[in-house]
Formats: C-alpha cells, structure tokens, sequence
C-alpha cells in the first residue's frame, strides 16, 4: 500500500508500541500485562510496518529470521527455570527473587526471564506465521 | 449532580445507544466498505465506554486496554481496505 499518510504514521508507531509492549512486559507480575500480551503488541508493530512499507522492508528491518527467536526464547526460559537447581540447590521453577530494589525494573528474579523468553517465543511465532501467510499469492 | 451521576446517567446511555445504532449498521450495511467503518466506529465506542467506566470506578485497570485499543484499532481498518484493493485490483 503506497498512502505517504500510512507510511509516516507507521514510522512513528512502530518505537511506540514496541516500547508500550516492554512497558506491558514488565508490569506482567502482579498487574494485567505480561510476557504474551506484550510479544503479541511488539509482533503487530512490526505488521503494521510491513503493511505500509511492504514486506521486504521489514524484513530487512529485522536482520534475521523471525523463527530464530523461537529458540532463543525457549532457551532463555528453560534456563530460567533451571537457575533454582544451579544457584541455590532448590526444585525446578522454584522463584528466585533479587532482595533489593533496581530503578527501572522495580523487583528483579527468575520470573521476569521466564516471561523475557515468552516475549521472545510469542513474537518468532506470530512474526513467521503472519510472514508466511502473507508471501503466498 | 456530580461528575460520577454524570456520566452514568448522561453519557453511558448515549453511548450505549450508539452502540446500537453501529450495530444496526454493521448487520444492514449494503456493501462491506458500510461494515469496516462500522466496526472502526464500535471499537472506538468502546474506548470511550472505558473512559466512563475509568471516571465512576476510579480504578485504571482497564486504562491500558483504552490505549492499546485507540493505537492498534485503525490497524483492523487498513488491512480489510489492503485486501479489498488488492480483490478489486484481481478484477
């Protein structure tokens, strides 16, 4: 779609809304919000722009493969899981929480990169689904 | 009368009926041009339905939801009009 309005709005929404979905993504613990939610915002932001720049564009906008997230954001999650088992000789998934307050985060523990490596799972996903359905004529 | 009687007994019936009226558009709508902008119109209805619901409850749970409502809901709009130029382009 070739419409300068779209074109120039798209090029302002996309910092927005990712930074709206980390916004989500952080406040998941005890407030709506979370992991899921938030890779679902980041992927339609990057829809939005392939809709006003076409796929090519964002495509390259993204450097790499949308799928490669996917197991990255396994890893990470699997790796926080296990982080119980390593440092503190606890069971599986058990919650490690940091006993002290970061600016920016609020409270830091192995709940937020489980819900980092959602995020990451949701967006390879709804980014390699929306992509595939969209190259086929 | 406050700004909480306000709201309920002024703005969210007039909303409500609106609603209505959307809807009665959205289901009759002659051609499906009718229907996309009817269901722009309902989702920003909604947003303001939000905003009522924010002022007479005082909680800004469902805020975020508004705001991600009012980002995302033109989003719907331009891909029903992408595929229907692209089925009017086929032709």
């Amino acid at each position: 779609m070739k419409t300068i309005i779209l074109r120039t709005a798209s090029n302002y929404l996309l910092p927005v809304l990712l930074l709206f979905s980390i916004f989500i993504l952080l406040r998941g613990h005890y407030l709506p919000g979370g992991g899921f939610v938030g890779g679902l915002i980041a992927a339609i932001a990057f829809v939005l722009h392939s809709f006003a720049n076409g796929l090519k564009n964002t495509k390259s906008l993204l450097r790499f493969h949308p799928g490669f997230l996917m197991p990255a954001g396994l890893a990470l999650s699997f790796f926080s899981g296990l982080s119980p088992i390593i440092f503190a000789g606890d069971p599986f998934m058990t919650g490690l929480w940091y006993h002290g307050h970061v600016p920016v985060l609020g409270s830091v523990g192995s709940a937020l990169f489980f819900d980092m490596g959602v995020y990451l799972v949701v967006v390879g996903v709804t980014l390699t689904i929306i992509f595939t359905i969209s190259e086929a004529p | 009368m406050t700004l909480v009687e306000y709201c309920r007994i002024v703005i969210l019936p007039v909303l409500a009926f609106s609603v209505i009226l959307i809807l009665i558009r959205f289901f009759k709508g002659p051609s499906i041009a009718d229907r996309i902008v009817a269901l722009d119109l309902l989702i920003t209805t909604g947003i303001g339905i939000i905003g009522v619901y924010t002022i007479t409850s005082g909680s800004s749970t469902l805020l975020d939801t508004g705001m991600i409502l009012a980002l995302i809901a033109f989003l719907s709009t331009v891909a029903l009009s992408y595929y229907l130029e692209r089925r009017s382009k086929k032709k």
